[in-house]
């Protein structure tokens, strides 16, 4: 029964970290980007918790609360950029942030 | 208790996919708050009673509040009047409701049955985790306090209103 769930837990953590990760690479608002962003930090804290609830251990959760003190200063700092993209280019769409390129 | 496992990992891949796929921002935020929850849940199921409650004050409470504010300043233009009349429509909730019952309805079976964790699992509580945290990871404390100062500073030297830079004879060539 154990043995299933974390197998289980662990497939879970890698769906969902796939999914952000198809969210961010095809997505061009940079507020769902960020979303997904958040979603796979979530399924590396989940991959964390599963982990330390096999071998019976504190450490994951320990592991889980720095991952969301990250998440919520990257996030702070993340809408803070998005905010200034919205003041000076008028839009959240990523594909208009190609002035270095031209 | 395995199922409910099995039907809050439905929960939370179905509300993610929706996060991914969707079109109006605060439905998809809606969806990311219900697979937030999920996971919680499944937190629970786990044996970790503290890492679920914070899941749910920090991350679908905290992240999710600043995200909103974020939306509400950005005012997307023209679609938000249309989004304005649409948002009391029932197709705009009853999908992360629907998914929300069904976490309360586990939630509750989860709570009234005494058996809170598989038999064979050890419910790790606040005070073991406390322990370990301000233990051996007092550096990683540090570290993240740290992260979270410079996280705040560097959000507000960010967010602040640019004052002009250019000279205004300089002005018009440089607008855009």
């Amino acid at each position: 029964m154990m043995q299933i769930s974390m197998n289980m837990g662990l497939l879970l953590a890698a769906i969902l970290f796939l999914l952000g990760l198809i969210g961010v690479l095809t997505r061009r608002n940079i507020l769902f980007v960020l979303m997904s962003l958040e979603i796979m930090l979530n399924a590396a804290g989940l991959a964390f918790v599963v982990a330390g609830a096999h071998w019976m251990q504190s450490d994951g959760q320990v592991m889980f609360i720095f991952i969301l003190a990250m998440a919520a200063a990257e996030v702070s700092v993340g809408l803070a950029l998005i905010l200034q993209m919205h003041r000076q280019h008028k839009t959240v769409d990523t594909n208009v942030l190609n002035v270095l390129r031209d | 208790m395995t199922i409910i496992f099995y039907i809050a990992s439905i929960i939370a891949i179905i509300a993610t996919a929706m996060v991914v796929t969707g079109k109006n921002a605060i439905h998809a935020l809606l969806y990311l708050v219900v697979s937030l929850l999920s996971v919680s849940v499944i937190f629970f199921i786990l044996g970790a009673p503290f890492v679920a409650a914070l899941e749910v004050i920090v991350y679908a409470g905290a992240i999710m509040v600043l995200i909103v504010f974020a939306i509400m300043m950005l005012n997307l233009g023209k679609a938000s009047v249309k989004n304005e009349k649409e948002w009391f429509s029932i197709k705009a909730w009853i999908g992360p409701g629907i998914l929300c019952l069904i976490l309360l309805t586990e939630f509750i079976y989860v709570v009234y049955s005494a058996q809170f964790v598989e038999n064979n699992m050890t419910v790790i509580g606040p005070q073991q985790v406390g322990v370990s945290l301000f233990g051996s990871y007092v550096l990683g404390v540090e570290l993240t306090a740290m992260l979270l100062m410079a996280g705040i500073v560097g959000a507000f030297h960010i967010g602040n209103e640019r004052q002009k830079e250019h000279h205004r004879f300089l002005q018009k060539e440089n607008e855009v």
